[in-house]
């Protein structure tokens, strides 16, 4: 196949190719275009939508700073570490996936090993002003320890904001509460997501 | 004595038709935010008082006590005249518009029209054409390109719409046989057969287009059209300034409804049980909300258009009007 056959590949059988309308030559031609125009009644259908969604009230308006948006368990904003459910200590095993996959280089961790000789993360930061939130970190995770949060409101005043462990880690407090959440895991569907399923169609 | 009675009088019901048409034009900037918000599925104002009622206010009092900017290289006095001439001849033309039938209180009968002149709707057209000098003045005196072509459009729209108003309200009079608004509604007494929309309904039409034009509302709102000219003649205003042709412009709307409503659909007359002044009412806020309904659905027609289908397409049909309604009168 010659290159010039590679490279128009919109023309496929099916595509219709539309040139507009034919323009009217005659005067009586553009006269009859005129009335066809102006007595199809395409201005009365405008009016009926706009008074049949007001008649429906059907609104979209979310009003913000009372309202907020329910983010899907897809959507990737803030990060968090969670606790383990039966002892409450920190998941984060300190193994450095995370650190060594992230794209933007952003995580940094201090590790050291305790007097149990285990291995202890001391210092977990983020650096929101590069992250990219990409998930790679929750993604690598072994122990689901580091997490995608759903809270999308990221203004602060400072870079180093959200970023810290003991901004990301669940509070003692939280946790004790039964507060803490378990992610569904990476790219799991939201509760309702059966509504939105629709059957594929044999032939469009 | 009876001239005191008649001026004080006259200073009152002034006073009263100023104070509650400019209400209610502020009042129709929350209803136009209100229609329009949910005809495209939105809330519009909600946060100050209840459901946004009081939102009228918090806009006065900002449009009030914001600082009066004239800018450098503007023409001065025209610049800060130019929107006193669009409230001032908004409130001027409603002085021939009579509102309600007349009443009685404490055995004194009202006219709830402030002077009753007999070439009332001349008046009323001539008052409300020299408010087009607003935006012409507001346009040349700023030192804008957009103003000034704001400006150019407000004078070919004057020079457009203001034939095929004229053309069409000819129709009526000729069979009414007076420019009083007075008469023309009590040309419509006796149910709403007798509505003179049944006997003219191309000079309906065509005024309702020529008013449209007349307000600068949406089909034909191409001397402020934001994607265009920015803001057109208002692009160098603010505060209240801005505001004043903003009032001038709500008050034209009404007063054009209140004609529409007059000189077509019966007037203040009783329909079967309903009280003439409620009848009114109603009439002219379904037409108001007309306005509003027409702005949320439409898109707005370019200048050439404007000129090409009021001088090609209205004004020839208004002539036909008078013609037929003439052949029809002898």
């Amino acid at each position: 196949m010659e290159l010039r056959g590679f490279k128009n590949r919109n023309v496929s059988p099916g595509y219709i190719f539309f040139e507009g309308e034919p323009k009217p030559l005659t005067s009586w031609e553009q006269f009859k275009r005129f009335l066809s125009r102006a007595v199809k009644g395409e201005l009365f259908v405008g009016l009926w939508i706009v008074l049949r969604e007001m008649i429906r009230f059907d609104i979209h308006t979310l009003q913000y700073p009372m309202e907020k948006l329910k983010m899907g368990p897809r959507y990737r904003a803030i990060h968090k570490l969670l606790r383990l459910f039966d002892s409450g200590s920190e998941r984060c095993i300190g193994c450095g996936l995370c650190e060594k996959i992230c794209i933007s280089n952003c995580i940094k961790m201090d590790t050291k090993v305790d007097e149990k000789s285990r291995k202890l993360v001391t210092q977990y930061s983020i650096n929101f002003g590069r992250c990219i939130f990409c998930g790679y970190c929750a993604e690598v995770c072994p122990e689901l320890a580091i997490v995608h949060g759903s809270s999308y409101e990221h203004a602060s005043e400072q870079r180093a904001s959200f970023g810290l462990k003991e901004d990301m880690l669940t509070p003692l407090d939280k946790f004790k509460a039964n507060k803490q959440k378990e992610f569904p895991g990476f790219g799991a569907l939201s509760k309702d997501a059966d509504k939105f399923v629709k059957k594929t169609p044999l032939a469009y | 004595m009876i001239e005191t009675a008649l001026i004080v009088e006259t200073v009152v019901k002034a006073i009263i038709a100023l104070a509650v048409i400019a209400g209610m034009a502020g009042f129709a900037t929350f209803i136009e935010r209100k229609v329009l918000a949910f005809m495209q599925r939105r809330l519009g104002p909600m946060h100050v008082g209840p459901y946004g009622l009081l939102q009228l206010a918090a806009d006065g009092i900002k449009l009030f006590t914001k600082e009066d900017i004239i800018p450098q290289n503007v023409v001065k006095p025209i610049f800060m005249i130019a929107p006193v001439i669009a409230a001032a001849s908004a409130f001027v033309a409603i002085a021939a518009v009579p509102y309600f039938p007349e009443f009685t209180v404490f055995g004194y009968t009202i006219h709830p029209i402030i002077s009753d002149i007999n070439v009332g709707l001349l008046f009323i057209m001539g008052a409300a054409s020299v408010g087009m000098y607003a935006p012409l003045l507001a346009g040349l005196s700023s030192h804008n390109k957009w103003s000034l072509l704001g400006g150019a459009r407000a004078v070919i729209q004057l020079l457009s719409f203001e034939v095929v108003s004229g053309l069409s309200i000819l129709g009526p009079v000729m069979m009414i046989g007076s420019l009083s608004l007075i008469n023309m509604n009590d040309y419509q007494i006796g149910g709403v057969a007798n509505w003179l929309i049944w006997k003219q309904p191309l000079a309906f039409v065509l005024f309702a287009i020529a008013g449209f034009a007349e307000t600068n509302r949406t089909p034909f709102d191409l001397i402020e059209f934001e994607a265009e000219i920015v803001s057109g003649y208002a692009t160098e205003y603010s505060g209240m300034r801005w505001g004043l042709f903003f009032i001038g412009e709500y008050a034209n709307m009404i007063t054009i409804s209140v004609l529409v409503s007059i000189i077509f659909l019966g007037g203040y007359n009783d329909i079967w049980i309903i009280p003439g002044a409620i009848a009114m009412l109603i009439k002219v806020s379904l037409w108001i909300f007309l306005f509003l309904w027409v702005r949320a659905a439409w898109p707005h027609v370019r200048p050439d258009q404007l000129m090409w289908v009021c001088w090609k397409v209205l004004m020839p049909l208004a002539l036909i009007n008078v013609l037929i309604t003439g052949i029809v009168l002898v």
